[in-house]
């Protein structure tokens, strides 16, 4: 699943590579700046992967937490084990978890990296209109990785949730995949405008403010406030459910 | 029923145990009575609930009523102390299919965090031994046969020193060697001290292995006890074959015998043939066997055969399950 992430940073670098010139001012922001400094291939790619190939990996790791055990026959016999609910409940969400920092952070480094090999690396301008060296640019890159992985706590929270309901993986996985859809859906429509501010995918690309000097923290922490609501709520749920459930599979 | 045993020499008793799925009792207020030491077959026809019982037990599901203790300690309270003492196998084996067979046995190992990872290697090779996995150790459990899959089932049970080892259908899908295997294996775990529970719906099984039984029929219990004594629950009978089948039964009922042509629903091919309780058995009238015989031939029955049978434990386990009872291999 991971190189399948690693795949996106790859396509795009090449597909500029192979293109003569890109026309500013088409496709996702950033693209055109890719020829000039190859660090915006990392930049590029997660952006593109926010709206759907974030989710759909983090939904598919993050459903099939217990309902895979549980599809497989296993999980009866890691709790006779013992291994105890609770305890294979964390274990399985810092699964999640980890997997949720990894992919982020795998699209970032894997597209700096083909970005270098590919393009001119150099001083970076903000978004604020100063410049920074590559070093530091890389470091930003990584603080977006973070950001987006932080994004993603709640997603994971959610599928470990749908997780506990079901003994057929493949069922908590799309039922957590469809929500990162429905979420971002309802964002998109003004007429909800109240509603957007609590939906878990609200912040997913506000991640510009990194990209200033000196950087606003804002955005980083009301999401990362959220994403925390998220996974309390998310994950109380998945307690309450896990705990008491009859596994029969 | 419950065999008088102090609480504490009992390795599992359930009082009460019912388990609702909607409409469907499939437990029905079970009690069990397992003595320590012993091996204990728990019979029953597929869906009798043998397998929802011990998903109880191990606290796998939550009882709609009653409850469990194992190795003296309630469950699911305790469930953490007793369970690393208790070695199990539910409802067949499963495993990760991709994993190797000893890759799956150490993955199972590590998910209690109190048992010593040092020695996690030599048990895992010990327990593949003692089911005869050594050769197959390292290749993936998707390429395991389903023999296969039920001894690595067995050898998971067996990761630790139990003093209790629940193993349900443990020879399902066994040749007949691997189920000589499994017996033995059995006989040599109860040898070790372990109490061993095991589920079945062969009875041959259990009547070589145990020395202990409970029947289960449609979620309830309805016989536990020695072999011994479940033999004696069932009485001797007399056994007519005579095509007068009427007349025969007239003569037996005014002997005080109440006749019947299938006893407990088992009807042998054949209208002609006639069991009866044996005669001078404690309310079974005063006659003796051969004045039974005497009184049909005197009334004109052509008796062509007669004989008194012991009730086997097959025919006792008939009659409490009713039909469709799987007795045979
Ligand atoms: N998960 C379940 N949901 C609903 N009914 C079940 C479930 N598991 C078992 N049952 C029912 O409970 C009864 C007992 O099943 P089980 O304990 O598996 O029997 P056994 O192991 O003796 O073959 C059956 O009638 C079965 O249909
Ligand atoms: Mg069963």
């Amino acid at each position: 699943m991971l190189c399948a992430l690693a795949a996106i940073p790859i396509l795009i670098a090449v597909a500029v590579r192979l293109s003569s010139s890109v026309p500013p001012g088409r496709g996702p922001a950033f693209l055109d700046r890719i020829t000039q400094n190859g660090l915006f291939v990392g930049v590029t790619a997660m952006l593109v992967s926010v709206p759907l190939f974030l989710p759909l990996t983090v939904g598919v790791v993050a459903g099939d937490t217990v309902a895979g055990e549980a599809g497989l026959g296993t999980l009866r016999y890691l709790l006779v084990a013992p291994a105890g609910r609770v305890r294979l409940l964390l274990v399985k969400y810092a699964g999640a978890v980890a997997f949720a920092v990894a992919a982020p952070l795998v699209v970032a480094l894997v597209g700096a990296g083909i970005g270098a090999a590919l393009f001119p690396v150099g001083p970076v301008t903000l978004l604020s209109g100063d410049s920074i060296g590559a070093a530091e640019a890389l470091q930003r890159l990584l603080l977006i990785a973070a950001y987006l992985a932080v994004s993603l706590m709640g997603l994971s929270a959610i599928g470990l949730f749908m997780s506990t309901l079901t003994d057929v993986p493949v069922g908590a996985m799309a039922s957590t995949v469809v929500l990162s859809v429905v979420s971002q859906v309802l964002d998109a429509l003004p007429q909800l405008e109240w509603l957007h501010p609590w939906l878990f995918s609200h912040y997913w690309l506000d991640f510009a403010d990194l990209l200033r000097q000196p950087i606003a923290w804002e955005s980083f922490l009301t999401n990362a406030l959220l994403q925390g609501g998220y996974v309390a709520v998310f994950g109380a749920l998945a307690y309450g459910r896990f705990v008491t459930k009859d596994v029969l599979s | 029923m419950t065999a008088a045993v102090p609480a504490t020499e009992l390795s599992i008793e359930t009082t009460g145990l019912s388990k609702r799925f909607g409409h469907q009792l499939a437990v029905d207020g079970v009690d069990l009575a397992v003595p320590k030491g012993s091996v204990f077959g728990f019979l029953g026809p597929n869906g009798s609930g043998k397998t929802t019982t011990i998903r109880l037990m191990l606290g796998l599901a939550v009882p709609t009523g009653g409850s469990v203790r194992l190795l003296g300690e309630d469950m699911p309270r305790q469930l953490h102390g007793v369970l690393p003492r208790v070695g199990a196998l539910v409802e067949g084996p499963a495993f990760y299919p991709f994993l190797s067979g000893a890759a799956n046995l150490h993955r199972f190992d590590a998910a209690d965090p109190h048992v010593p990872a040092a020695t996690r290697k030599a048990r895992v090779r010990s327990a593949l031994e003692r089911v005869g996995l050594t050769h197959a150790a390292d290749k993936k459990v998707r390429a395991y046969s389903l023999g296969m899959k039920q001894r690595l089932g067995i050898a998971n049970a067996l990761l630790a020193p139990r003093d209790l080892l629940i193993l349900d259908e443990p020879t399902n899908g066994l040749d007949p060697q691997g189920t000589r295997e499994v017996r033995s294996l059995v006989r040599s775990l109860a040898a070790d001290g372990a109490t061993v529970f095991v589920s079945s719906h062969l009875l041959a099984e259990v009547e070589q292995i145990c020395t202990h039984a409970a029947i289960m029929s449609a979620g309830r219990l309805v016989a536990q006890g020695t072999l011994e004594e479940l033999r004696q629950g069932g009485q001797a009978r007399i056994r007519v074959v005579t095509p007068d089948a009427g007349t025969a039964a007239e003569v037996l009922s005014r002997l005080g015998l109440s006749a019947a042509t299938s006893p407990g629903g088992a009807a042998p091919g054949g209208g002609g043939v006639l069991y009866a309780p044996l005669p001078g058995a404690a309310g079974n009238g005063e006659a003796a066997p051969e004045a039974v015989v005497a009184a049909l031939v005197a009334a004109g029955v052509r008796v062509r055969g007669f004989a008194i049978e012991q009730v086997s434990l097959e025919d006792r386990f008939v009659a409490l399950t009713g039909e469709g009872f799987d007795v045979v291999q």
